[in-house]
């Protein structure tokens, strides 16, 4: 396998006393899309919580193994830090409500009170959007309110945001889940692009998804990593039979 | 048969909804009767004179009450720059830890001090400000109507802030900013149109408050703008004058009860604006 940006090493999540991630060990490798795919509530978005530390946020959460980045333990580094480093975008599209389009992908620099030169901050701002595949789309509007946009358009928006950040890894979290088709298939394609410069890990709870935009794919089911490998090989000579079956949908 | 039913139906219905609208009126009205009545006895007098002028000893028509405008309003923003950190900090506190210990205990002091008698409070500031200070003053009025003013501040910011959608927070958290940048920078400004609504109403409602001020602003027929030193407010003015057995300042209790209606109600009109045009989509 190629160069690993990020790996977990036994990592064990649990909410209180219930253990939702069970001993997930797993090498992300690089410029790659890399698909975490399983039924509802088989503890995806918690294992991705984990890889940014939005899992602690909750309370009565902890995590027992490794992460690492770059072989950095994450959970030895500031965790303000991490979250640079390894970015997120949400199930439902959250742009910063009181904040233009323009401010909303500054939102990184500007709330951590990082002051940017005019022309810095137009760069950064065109070139997120860019990355976003939105610039056309909203170059004229840059100082109206993000919430505006249509939903696609906003969860663009929040993708632009995080890269805004320059960070290694983003991690996208059932991104399309709350999307219609054509704005999903929208997303899908930029992830193809978006590989080009940063790391994209995606957690779908569909197949389809995972099929067509990932390069290795993972599948959880139960807290447990059933199989992980190149999607091509996963999707046709599956190792488990759990995860034969989830492909040809008898649970899920 | 069923037609009769029906019609029956039809004319309970009737009667019932009359029943309704009537009663709504009826809780209209005693305002109606207060905002006309106090209009028809105290518009008279309003003047520019009147508002920019100093009261006049009895006998001298042509007395103002700029004295007592300009009391209320140091009162207004010595209360305010007290009961708003607070009570902003307060809310922000409670709708972050909802279910620990000391929220508990917040919301229930702060529930009981919305219900202690303002006169309480007054005696309270007396005991507190005043006689350490030696003197009646400004500030001790401000403090007395700010210990009013807290609760409600920091009930309405508890409410909005509650409304602020957790994936928001989540947002701003997983770009790398901390916490407290979180909450100061991406949570109260979303939050911030009921915020200032609910401080609005929260002035609107101390500004008529006189019983805290008897013993602790004390009134003063002069001009005063030294926050250590007694002031005048509308409410105490309208008490004094009310009392009084003079014809003008009789009239000029009414002129001042106008002048506070109208702040009364700007304050709450205002706020309804804000909560309505400015509130923030989520």
């Amino acid at each position: 396998m190629e160069n690993a940006v990020l790996r977990t090493e036994r990592l064990n999540a649990y909410y209180g006393e219930s253990r939702v991630v069970k001993s997930v060990s797993i090498s992300v490798p690089e410029n790659k899309v890399t698909a975490i795919m399983g039924p509802s509530g088989c503890g995806k978005s918690t294992f991705i919580r984990c890889l940014n530390r939005m899992h602690e946020l909750v309370s009565g959460a902890k995590i027992e193994g490794k992460v690492l980045l770059r072989d950095k333990d994450i959970y030895q580094m500031e965790s303000t830090l991490v979250r640079r480093k390894v970015g997120m975008v949400f199930q439902r599209p959250n742009p910063f409500p009181t904040m233009s389009i323009y401010e909303n992908v500054l939102a990184g620099y500007k709330l951590n009170g990082i002051r940017l030169k005019r022309s810095e901050a137009d760069a950064i701002v065109e070139n997120s959007l860019r990355k976003a595949a939105m610039w056309d789309e909203v170059k004229d509007y840059l100082h109206r309110r993000g919430t505006f946009l249509s939903g696609g358009q906003q969860q663009r928006l929040c993708i632009a945001r995080s890269l805004a950040v320059k960070p290694e890894v983003v991690l996208l979290d059932e991104p399309t889940s709350a999307l219609d088709p054509k704005a999903t298939s929208k997303i899908e394609d930029l992830m193809e692009e978006l590989k080009e410069s940063v790391t994209i890990i995606l957690v779908t709870h569909n197949v389809g998804q995972a099929s067509r935009v990932s390069d290795y794919t993972a599948f959880l089911y139960l807290g447990e990593l059933i199989e992980f490998g190149p999607t091509e090989r996963v999707f046709t000579v599956p190792k488990s039979k759990k995860t034969e079956e989830y492909l040809i949908g008898k649970f899920g | 048969m069923s037609d009769k039913k029906t019609a029956l139906r039809l004319a309970k219905n009737k009667v019932f909804k009359f029943i309704v609208v009537l009663f709504s009126l009826g809780s209209i009205i005693p305002l109606l009767f207060i905002l006309l009545y106090i209009f028809k006895k105290g518009i008279g007098v309003i003047n520019w004179k009147f508002l920019v002028g100093l009261p006049k000893p009895p006998g001298v028509t042509g007395g103002g009450i700029a004295n007592a405008i300009v009391g209320t309003l140091m009162l207004i923003l010595v209360a305010s720059l007290f009961a708003i950190p607070l009570g902003v900090s307060g809310g922000v506190f409670l709708s972050e830890y909802r279910k620990s210990k000391l929220a508990y205990f917040t919301r229930l002091s702060v529930e009981i001090l919305q219900g202690i008698p303002s006169i309480v409070i007054g005696i309270i500031a007396y005991l507190w400000v005043v006689k350490p200070m030696g003197k009646f003053s400004a500030f001790s009025g401000g403090i007395a109507l700010g210990m009013i003013m807290l609760p409600m501040v920091v009930r309405s910011s508890e409410e909005v802030l509650k409304l602020v959608p957790r994936t928001l927070k989540e947002a701003s958290l997983a770009l790398g900013i901390p916490y407290h940048r979180t909450i100061l920078r991406v949570a109260v400004p979303s939050a911030l149109p009921g915020i200032v609504s609910g401080v609005l109403l929260g002035i609107a409602r101390i500004a008529g408050e006189t019983a805290p001020l008897l013993f602790t602003a004390f009134g003063n027929q002069f001009m005063n703008w030294n926050l250590f030193k007694p002031v005048n407010s509308l409410p105490l003015l309208i008490f004094n004058y009310a009392m009084s057995p003079y014809d003008e300042w009789q009239r000029a209790a009414w002129g001042a009860s106008v002048i506070l209606v109208i702040i009364v109600l700007l304050g709450n009109i205002i706020s309804r604006m804000i909560v309505n045009k400015w509130k923030t989509r989520f």
